[in-house]
């Protein structure tokens, strides 16, 4: 097992302490929520999207800081996205925290790969995933997305 | 010499810990180049070698299925099958030995009783009593019994600190009451229940009482006739045994009314395929082979506890919860939760700003077993406003040198998330 408090990088604290794009979106047209069971990481997540584009998203809950930072990172990024490329870019983060998908190689997860250590933490892979599965179930309509 | 040393000096006196500490081979273990600091036996405690070696003994020299064949092997498991038994019943001080009947564990014999008496015995409109501070396996099973007879659920609610309102309790009651299942110690908070005076209240209005008792025999001398309960639990694996192995005691007079649980071999007087014929209690309710190796290594477990002697072990443990509720009573950005006065062996905290989950994993690096989340017990969760917490629980074997190390790895997640 690795040392978790490599995980715990700045970026990761930074995000935890001042999370992006805090609180739910009045005009939202896609939501969903999300639960861990395990360590309780609840998240809800609401998107608008502008024909195909995320034009707005906003994201509240109570989690630990791998989720709480992975879901600040997850809106910052996917905003002004398409919904396949956020998509895509949902299938190569469970690709990376699954240890499917190098880093290194080309993916288009920019400085989301701070979450690349998670593979090697079992129990925290649920925690990075969690913002990510929700974001899926949001776009699906499906309302609500659970780690187990 | 120093408040602490002096204190550790009289801690010593009442439990030699390094001694005890040898007999229990994962205490070596380093987690992350740190030697382990293991406060995670609310969940599950480590075994003693004299404990396992019971296991080893039984395996090499004992076994065979029991109470079956007239061969050597089958005898002597039996035997010690039944032996173990009967440590069962001095152990909870229980009038006979047929009022011990081994089970998985506390949630079996839980379900056991819910099964057994609860849908033998409840009807619509019967109201059963539990505790906010309950275990799930103390909810489910009964909500599972009373959504079929059409019962409902009563719950007893708790103050700020985490301890049950007897005066709401009393006013629960009515015509209507048939049961009131309550845990003797929260796994969550630490609290020890007043069961003997809530036991007596119960029988007040003739109604029985099933005692949760897995996270009190580990800590408390449990005496089944002083507190009168009708039905006691709990599971090996919190003390010092093997998993899949516990205990109910219930009073012969209850058992004999309550239908099996389980059906099959073992359990049977007689059987033609128009009538079958129960075995008297305890077997009534043991169907089927039982798990033998771990009753009669449970028994080793209650052996070993025993020469330790509990009353030690619970004076050993307060004073070491005084001292870990000292020292993070003094953290700044420390909230315990769960501040009974009586409490044993647990210490529930949140740490301003951090999620109990990242708690846990940084501590988990400085070797720390901790646990965090919601323990099974989201009444509890919700009573308190928290979404999990971080649990630190003790046994005997841990050690006011383990506090300060926990206090400095609390001190240093702390630092990182500053
Ligand atoms: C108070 C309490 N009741 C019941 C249980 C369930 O015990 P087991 O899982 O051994 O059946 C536990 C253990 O987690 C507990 O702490």
């Amino acid at each position: 097992m690795t040392d978790s408090r490599q995980l715990y990088q700045e970026m990761i604290l930074e995000h935890n302490k001042k999370p992006r794009n805090w609180g739910l979106l009045a005009d939202a047209t896609h939501k969903a929520e999300g639960v861990n069971p395990l360590c309780g990481d609840h998240i809800h997540l609401s998107l608008r999207l502008a024909g195909d584009t995320v034009e707005a998203v906003g994201f509240e809950g109570e989690a630990c800081a791998i989720c709480k930072a992975s879901a600040s990172m997850m809106t910052a990024i996917v905003k002004g996205k398409t919904r396949a490329d956020a998509e895509q870019m949902v299938q190569e983060f469970r690709d990376m925290t699954t240890g499917k998908l190098d880093p290194a190689g080309p993916h288009h997860l920019g400085r989301l790969t701070v979450f690349a250590g998670v593979r090697d933490l079992p129990t925290r892979v649920k925690c990075a995933i969690l913002p990510w599965h929700t974001l899926h179930a949001a776009f699906a309509g499906t309302d609500t997305a659970s780690t187990e | 010499m120093s408040a602490r040393s002096q204190r550790a000096t009289s801690l010593e006196a009442v439990l030699d810990t390094a001694r005890l500490r040898r007999d229990f081979p994962i205490l070596d273990l380093k987690v992350n180049g740190k030697p382990l600091i293991f406060m995670d036996n609310a969940a599950s405690s480590q075994m003693p070698r004299q404990v396992m070696e019971r296991w080893v003994k039984y395996r090499s020299e004992q076994h065979a299925n029991i109470h079956r064949a007239v061969h050597y092997l089958s005898e002597t498991a039996t035997a010690e099958y039944e032996a173990a038994r009967r440590k069962v019943q001095v152990f909870l001080n229980a009038p006979e030995d047929r009022e011990i009947v081994f089970t998985s564990g506390t949630t079996d014999g839980i379900n056991l009783v819910a099964h057994g008496y609860g849908r033998r015995f409840f009807g619509p409109g019967d109201e059963i009593i539990l505790t906010t501070l309950e275990h799930h396996s103390n909810i489910v099973p009964w909500q599972m019994v009373a959504a079929e007879k059409g019962a409902t659920l009563r719950v007893v609610p708790v103050n700020d600190r985490g301890e049950l309102l007897v005066d709401e309790y009393r006013k629960l009651f009515n015509a209507h009451t048939k049961f009131v299942a309550m845990t003797h110690v929260s796994n969550a908070l630490g609290t020890i229940a007043p069961v003997k005076e809530m036991i007596a209240i119960a029988h007040e209005h003739g109604v029985p009482v099933l005692v949760d008792g897995a996270q009190a025999v580990p800590h408390l001398k449990v005496d089944v006739r002083e507190l009168d309960c009708d039905f006691y639990v709990f599971s090996g694996h919190k003390l010092c045994g093997p998993t899949g192995i516990g205990a109910l005691y219930g009073k012969a007079a209850l058992l004999e009314k309550m239908q099996p649980f389980k059906g099959g071999g073992d359990m049977i007087l007689s059987v033609t395929f128009e009538k079958t014929t129960y075995a008297p209690i305890p077997a009534k309710f043991e169907a089927g082979t039982p798990p033998i190796g771990e009753a009669i290594t449970l028994g080793a477990a209650i052996d070993y506890l025993s020469a330790i002697g509990l009353e030690r072990i619970a004076a050993y443990e307060t004073d070491l919860l005084d001292y870990a509720t000292d020292q993070l009573h003094r953290m700044p950005g420390v909230r315990l939760i769960g501040t009974a006065e009586k409490k044993a062996a647990v210490l529930s905290f949140a740490l301003d700003g951090v999620h109990p989950h990242d708690v846990g994993s940084l501590l988990n690096d400085d070797g720390v077993a901790i646990r965090t989340g919601h323990h099974c017990a989201q009444p509890v969760m919700q009573r308190f406003k928290v979404p999990a917490t971080s649990r630190a629980s003790f046994a005997f074997y841990n050690t006011m040198a383990e506090v300060d190390a926990l206090v400095a790895s609390l001190g240093r997640v702390q630092k990182l998330f500053a």
